[in-house]
């Protein structure tokens, strides 16, 4: 007890050995999958502050219409409503598909994806749907400031999903013609983490943009 | 002695969105995710109905609306990300907290600046018209 409180504790402070006897903790540099989703964990937080820019603009600009349509007179709740379960039931099936990519299964892993990838195109043809009725109804992007964010940080999730799907493709294209190999592995991490973190997004962008949106 | 042991091989890390590998079975990581789809819609529904409704006191609705928000994101971070407290996740909290603390800076300092401006740089005529 007392030998192994001074090997983790203030015994070796620049980490110069001593580790060796012990058997235990770290035996070197942590695994490539770590290090590769710690990597992608840090792109995806600054993913998230530069959309809080987004988000605290839009939220500045929430009064500006210009004498334009406010958000109350525009939005759908019942679109945002289905694309709201769109994307969390593609969010669901992405998780299915990386737990049977952790068990190899390549039918499941496809099918998984290939529901993600229905879902996230669907949430992506509402979304463009409601853009064009937007614009053909005189509110688009250059009609007020508040129009302007609404585009700006809706349009910016809605490029990350569009690039999510290019990617998902990819993957799928990846796990046919080379298999589970551990690179494509960690690249179906990544995935997963990515397909994740837009529908926490998304959540920001449902509650703030249209049901805070609406009310005011 | 057994607990040190016990310690030091939960302390390993693991990568953002892996489950640690007793996770258990297939069953097991499936039942997980169901548990976050339920809480999930559970939450959203919530906030549609909430949004919509003139059944609590009207006030309240944003501040209710901006908790559900985030405890849905929290529900997200455990169940889909597997972000939790345990020792192994020590890295990836430490920089979510990082993220968190730029996102609340960012939106809450632009909110509050620009309110403050709204209210300094008032045209003079509704000055007045506050002032009668």
């Amino acid at each position: 007890m007392a030998a192994m409180a001074t090997t983790y504790g203030d015994g070796d402070p620049h980490h110069l050995g001593g580790m060796q006897g012990s058997g235990a903790a770290h035996d070197g540099p942590a695994s490539k999958r770590i290090v590769t989703g710690y990597g992608f964990w840090i792109f995806i937080l600054s993913d998230i502050v530069m959309f809080s820019a987004l988000f605290a603009t839009y939220a500045v600009l929430l009064g500006q219409t210009a004498g334009g349509p406010s958000g109350r007179e525009l939005f759908d709740l019942r679109n945002v409503a289905i694309e709201t379960a769109f994307l969390l039931i593609s969010s669901f099936t992405c998780g299915l598909a990386a737990i049977a990519a952790d068990e190899r299964n390549k039918l499941w892993f496809q099918v998984g994806m290939a529901v993600t990838c229905a879902f996230g195109l669907g949430f992506l043809a509402i979304e463009a749907n409601e853009f064009a009725s937007l614009v053909a109804r005189g509110a688009g992007p250059t009609r007020s400031a508040f129009l302007s964010a609404f585009f700006t940080l809706v349009g910016c999730h809605g490029l990350h999903v569009s690039a999510g799907i290019l990617w998902l493709l990819t993957m799928m294209a990846q796990v046919f013609a080379k298999g589970f190999r551990a690179d494509i592995q960690r690249r179906v991490l990544c995935f997963a983490l990515f397909w994740h973190a837009l529908d926490i997004i998304w959540i920001a962008v449902f509650t703030i943009v249209y049901l805070l949106g609406s009310a005011s | 002695m057994t607990s040190d042991y016990e310690h030091l091989r939960h302390s390993l890390d693991v990568a953002p969105g892996d489950e640690r590998e007793e996770g258990g079975s297939v069953l097991e990581r499936i039942l997980g995710y169901l548990i976050g789809l339920a809480l999930a819609i559970l939450l959203t529904a919530t906030s549609f109905f909430i949004a919509g409704t003139d059944l609590v006191w009207q006030p309240s609705i944003p501040v209710a609306l901006v908790v559900l928000a985030i405890a849905q994101m929290g529900v997200h971070l455990v169940f889909f990300l597997h972000i939790t407290t345990g020792p192994d996740n020590t890295n990836n909290v430490l920089a979510l907290a990082f993220g968190v603390l730029i996102v609340v800076l960012v939106m809450g300092g632009s909110l509050w600046i620009m309110a403050n401006l709204n209210q300094n740089t008032m045209p003079t005529d509704h000055i007045m018209q506050m002032q009668r």
